[in-house]
């Protein structure tokens, strides 16, 4: 490896040997890519003129505060997820792959790997756990319209978690002609500093998009925390400013109990998928099955960055229930005509909380997805 | 001298036969039999995993078997007392842990609660050599004698890093993939032959080892033993005769005499 992968003590490359020069590949990649023009040039093309860059910034003209909405959700494919599979698209056909893998959750991700598959001409293979296809049939459906096979994981909890290890399995015998597309800032290195670099743009544009609608930075960025990469996208041009970033977790049902997904305020640093990092987990380092409304969220790790941020007290990391997120959910449809994915209703939930508390504060969120793929659940949920 | 030394020294060229088992498969009782049915079939070595809940580098097998100890509830230290039993019941007969990072970090003192079991050695799936150091220093503390993977594609900086590192003996890795999906390996000579010239300990193969005809082909590359898995679990879970099938493995490895010269 060139990096050296860590974020103090977090990160690294915790994977079976065999797929070390795999990565090292990929490292190899991403780093060349970085210092030539034409990789730069092609991929800001696909983000401005395929996928629809820069996304707007919008203040919240109803609810009270001073919210700003990061609108990741109008980007195509309805997810901050575009963004960086086409950086990762791009680096594989590079590489010389002809098949890609995936995990999803809620399906975004898995959404947006068989938009750049059907993009760029690859084989398009998605894991996904059965509980989060019954949880999330519509995208199942529109990954399949778009060449992919999705393969039904029914192993563990059935969901994210488990469809990681099955992608991981598959990448340990496929890894010479296929890609692995990790869908988050987390995993083994490089993916966690390689998917900040292709989510960077959110935070950059935003904080352009906000020195020029207020005249100044905001008070306090805030964004869900799943696996991390929407959040970590956004953070990332403002560590060095004098602006609190607050990462939500998803506290589901109540974080005294077991059916959460807060892994930074519930866990204690673990290894798994690839990388040290804050891990859910009993005191045998057995892993728990995590719950959150959002299937998205729904993930007992956490990428090491984000380890790093909270243990450097640079971050600040809350969590917001699962009645919370729906709460925000409703209020943001209601109050400004924007769905948003149960994923970024949690940051909703947590600024408006901000709002309230402090009326003066500018807060910027993470609206990181649109809610269309929620819409049955919300119904469901919210009768 | 160490029990794996020993053992090559025994076998005095002819291939160790490394048996694996899921400790607490399905329970603690059964696994305790299993482990005295392969040394009665004639397994030189013993290797057993510890369960862990996400087993990346495993196959369907032994991800069942690893659910099927935790379902059970059998805990790391459970192991441990499973180790130290078969440990009194069988005094020179070496034994290897197989798990993942995660059950290592999570028990402070793993590498001398191991150690005090009885155990020799210790492969941990998910720490590749990149990330060995601090985990094969450890060990060494602890008389743990670090095991590390290598596999064909593993380059020259990596095997050196192996070698330095790792002891009792190199789980060689046949092929592309997990554990046990599917039959035969593709054993590279090359990677023997590398492992060899970069003074690693023992090449042994394992992945994909399930008939006699692939013991013969594995210890055809100058191999100095194999490492059966699934195959093993797959026939303990139907209730199969392990040490029959142990013996018949076994005895394909006493049919080609392994000289320094390979």
């Amino acid at each position: 490896m060139r990096m050296n992968g860590r974020f103090g003590r977090f990160g690294g490359c915790y994977v079976p040997e065999i797929l070390v020069p795999a990565l090292e590949q990929l490292e190899a990649a991403f780093l060349d890519a970085q210092d030539d023009p034409a990789f730069s040039a092609e991929l800001n093309d696909l983000l401005a003129n395929y996928a629809g860059r820069p996304t707007p910034l919008t203040r919240c003209r109803n609810l009270s505060g001073n919210i700003y909405l990061k609108r990741e959700d109008l980007l195509h494919g309805g997810a901050h997820k575009t963004n960086q599979v086409l950086g990762q698209g791009l680096l594989a056909r590079r590489m010389g792959k002809t098949r890609l893998i995936a995990e999803t959750g809620a399906g975004s991700h898995g959404t947006a790997t068989a938009i750049v598959g059907a993009l760029l001409g690859f084989e398009t293979v998605i894991y996904m756990g059965s509980k989060d296809i019954e949880r999330q049939k519509l995208n199942v459906f529109r990954m399949e319209l778009m060449g992919a096979r999705v393969i039904p994981v029914e192993s563990g909890g059935r969901t994210l978690k488990d469809a990681i290890n099955e992608a991981l399995r598959d990448w340990s015998a496929s890894f010479e002609t296929t890609h692995y597309l990790l869908g988050t800032a987390a995993g083994p290195h490089p993916f966690p500093t390689m998917v900040r670099e292709f989510q960077r743009m959110i935070g950059r544009e935003a904080r352009a998009q906000i020195l020029e609608q207020l005249g100044r930075l905001p008070d306090a960025v805030v964004a869900c925390v799943g696996g991390g990469s929407n959040s970590i996208g956004l953070f990332a041009d403002f560590i060095d400013d004098p602006v609190r970033l607050i990462g939500v977790e998803p506290a589901g049902k109540g974080l005294d109990g077991a059916e959460h997904g807060a892994t930074l305020l519930r866990g204690r640093p673990g290894i798994l998928h690839g990388a040290e990092t804050y891990v859910l987990q009993d005191e045998e380092g057995q892993i728990d099955e995590t719950w959150s409304v959002s299937a998205g969220l729904d993930y007992p790790a956490v990428g090491p960055q984000h380890a790093y941020l909270k243990e450097s007290g640079r971050a600040d990391y809350v969590g917001c229930t699962d009645a919370e997120a729906l709460a925000a959910f409703k209020a943001l449809a209601e109050n400004e005509g924007i769905l948003c994915a149960l994923e970024s209703a949690h940051a909703v939930a947590h600024a408006l909380k901000l709002a309230k508390a402090e009326p003066d504060s500018a807060v910027l969120v993470g609206l990181s997805g649109r809610g269309d793929k929620d819409v049955a659940q919300a119904q469901a949920l919210l009768a | 001298m160490s029990r794996y030394a020993a053992m090559f020294e025994r076998l005095n060229g002819t291939g160790a036969f490394g048996a694996f088992l899921m400790l607490g498969d399905p329970d603690l009782q059964t696994s305790a039999r299993l482990l005295d049915a392969v040394v009665e079939g004639g397994a030189d070595m013993i290797e057993v995993g510890i369960p862990f809940s996400d087993p990346v580098a495993d196959g369907p097998v032994i991800q069942a078997a690893a659910q099927r100890a935790l379902s059970s509830g059998v805990r790391v230290g459970d192991c441990f007392d499973l180790i130290a039993a078969f440990r009194a019941r069988h005094p020179d007969v070496p034994v290897g842990i197989l798990t993942y990072a995660n059950i290592v970090v999570a028990r402070v003192g793993f590498m001398r609660d191991a150690a005090e079991a009885g155990a020799d050695s210790l492969l941990i799936a998910d720490v590749p050599s990149l990330e060995a150091e601090p985990y094969a220093l450890e060990m060494k503390q602890a008389a743990i004698e670090p095991v590390l993977i290598a596999a064909a594609n593993t380059p020259e900086s990596a095997l050196k890093r192996i070698a330095s590192m790792s002891e009792a003996y190199t789980y060689c890795v046949s092929r592309a993939g997990i554990t046990g999906t599917h039959a035969g390996g593709q054993f590279d000579s090359g990677l023997v032959q590398r492992l060899n010239a970069a003074g690693a300990p023992p090449p042994v193969f394992g992945f994909g080892i399930s008939t006699p005809n692939h013991v013969r082909a594995a210890l055809a590359t100058g191999a100095r033993g194999v490492i059966c898995g699934s195959a093993i679990v797959d026939l303990a879970r139907s209730g199969g005769d392990v040490a029959a099938f142990v013996r018949a493995l076994k005895d394909a490895t006493r049919e080609r005499v392994v000289t320094a010269m390979d």
